[in-house]
């Protein structure tokens, strides 16, 4: 077993490991457990966090954390998932800088929370002209609005 | 009381084509902070993608950037292989690899160009775009186009490269070796160029780190990543290359390691064209299944980063796609602070991103017109004159 994984899955007893390929992990656990768990792949192992990608699911807001370990080349993605009546995440960047963006991102474009983030503001949509309650990545968004048409 | 002012730039052209807003806080001449400001060009390609087929997807992320325009539809393509488990066929894999090196020189001479510009060495700007015209002459030749290729599918390639073209590919590449050797002597044998870019911008190893930066702002750092070699795909584990990595993290260092991977490029594309296998250029994706996968690919600005979830139909669930520019601009912020203003164009422009132009900076004092973008690039031309005359 990979020394990441295996020092994931000590510090997170819950970790639950699936791999789609040698160089693709995914690894679910539970959204308390997530500072730890970056922490850990990006502290102690060293890893660059790629992204981040935010899902509207049934089950609930996913949230994928995409970290490359670049001397292996493999992606360690943690997924974590938020209740739809609750989406909330501790939010990474009060620590790491680059987390910043791609929450703001994730916060306005999918309404998720992340208590902690110093700028929770939005990034990409318009300051002005953009309604707030709209979140444009769910999937009860309508798609086809009034203007669309027109 | 404070003499903080503050300095808008943008948000149309900062420093080159495309909209971003910074706002420089300065005391004096000197930079102590700086705000980022994005969105004035949000076009939600991540909303459109799910409505599309993955046969149009590759079309669409073409067009999120103009520049590195075969990077953003091979790390969709290779996400797309991630989901089938499937490896594009030999010969496809080896076009793709030459399409995309091809690009990073023509990126790399293009921004060479304007930094060039920026520190008013028109000459050089002249020059560097002069070559670049070569490898678009190439470019129209194996894909009809000098932008937009269209080169990538999912399974291999779209277009052979024919017989008759490679000599003339490998005449090119001589003169674009030949000028890349002249252009950088050029640049790094003169004392002003020196002074304008070194210690100018310093992003440290560790803040590199911190901001997650990617391709050759990361390089010009320590920080040793290079996608095409940590997690090779199509043709890279196949030929002999190296990646440049510098340590000082300057302005100077990332045009040393944009240079030197000019150079790189050119030997991974004469290795490609030695070893380029003969066949099919692409293998035939009968069916997409449910399931995710993750797609990379080495811009000329840094890792590209796709992902896509499947459902087992024709159109993905979830497109996510992370740009380099994305983490390298955030990484602006600390590279600027401590600068003076004549430099603060240069600083913004050294992460090349997807970038803008001084056309648009304007400093206010007091709320009255101080600099104007004109006068600001003036400014920054007056400092390399000061340079030269206490050089010559």
């Amino acid at each position: 077993m990979r020394q990441a994984e295996a020092g994931l899955k000590e510090l997170v007893r819950e970790a639950d490991v699936y791999e789609h390929s040698p160089k693709r992990l995914y690894i679910r656990i539970p959204r308390e457990r997530l500072t730890d768990a970056v922490k850990y792949l990006h502290r102690e192992c060293g890893m660059r966090l790629a992204t981040c990608t935010g899902i509207d699911t049934r089950e609930g807001f996913e949230v994928l954390y995409h970290f490359s370990e670049d001397k292996t080349g493999i992606m360690h993605t943690l997924k974590v998932l938020a209740p739809k009546d609750d989406p909330r995440i501790e939010s990474q960047a009060p620590w790491f800088p680059a987390a910043d963006w791609i929450e703001r991102e994730m916060h306005e474009l999918l309404g998720i929370d992340f208590p902690g983030h110093p700028n929770l503001i939005p990034l990409l949509t318009s300051d002005t002209d953009w309604d707030k309650s709209k979140y444009p990545l769910r999937r009860d968004f309508e798609r086809r609005s009034e203007a669309h048409e027109q | 009381m404070s003499n903080r002012r503050v300095i808008p730039i943008g948000p149309y052209h900062p420093l080159q084509e495309e909209p971003e807003f910074f706002k420089l806080i300065v005391e004096g001449e000197t930079v102590v902070d700086m705000e980022i400001h994005l969105g004035y060009n949000h076009r939600g390609h991540e909303f459109i993608s799910p409505e599309l087929t993955y046969d149009q997807i590759p079309f669409l992320v073409e067009r999120i950037c103009g520049i590195c325009s075969n990077s953003h539809p091979l790390a969709c393509v290779l996400a797309i292989e991630d989901i089938c488990g499937i490896k594009p066929a030999p010969r496809g894999a080896y076009i793709r690899t030459i399409i995309h090196e091809l690009e990073r020189i023509h990126s790399h001479l293009l921004w060479v160009g304007l930094a060039g510009h920026f520190i008013g060495y028109n000459t050089v700007w002249m020059w560097a775009w002069r070559y670049r015209e070569h490898i678009l002459e190439v470019f129209e030749m194996i894909t009809g186009n000098r932008n937009h290729y269209a080169a990538n599918k999912p399974g291999g390639a779209r277009r052979d490269i024919l017989p008759e073209q490679i000599p003339l590919m490998a005449a090119a590449l001589d003169v674009a070796e030949k000028k890349t050797m002249m252009l950088t002597r050029a640049i790094l044998d003169d004392p002003v160029v020196r002074a304008r870019l070194e210690r100018v911008g310093v992003l440290t190893r560790e803040q590199a780190v911190a901001y997650s930066a990617v391709g050759p702002t990361a390089r010009a750092s320590g920080v040793d990543i290079d996608v095409r070699r940590d997690e090779p795909h199509d043709a890279y584990a196949d030929v002999v290359w190296s990646v440049p990595v510098l340590a000082e993290g300057d302005v100077l260092a990332k045009a040393k390691v944009r240079l030197l991977e000019i150079l790189e490029s050119i030997r991974i594309i004469r290795g490609c064209l030695r070893k380029m296998p003969d066949g099919p250029i692409e293998v035939r994706v009968e069916e997409i299944p449910a399931g995710e996968g993750i797609g990379r690919a080495e811009a000329p600005r840094g890792e590209v980063f796709h992902y896509l979830r499947s459902d087992g139909s024709n159109r993905p669930l979830r497109h996510k796609i992370r740009a380099p520019s994305y983490m390298n601009i955030a990484s602006n912020v600390v590279a600027v602070r401590g600068g003076s203003i004549a430099d603060a164009a240069l600083c913004l422009a050294a992460v090349d991103p997807c970038y803008c132009c001084t056309e648009r900076m304007a400093a206010f004092e007091n709320g009255r017109l101080k600099y104007s973008g004109k006068e600001l690039l003036k400014l920054s031309w007056a400092k390399t004159e000061r340079l030269r005359e206490r050089k010559a």
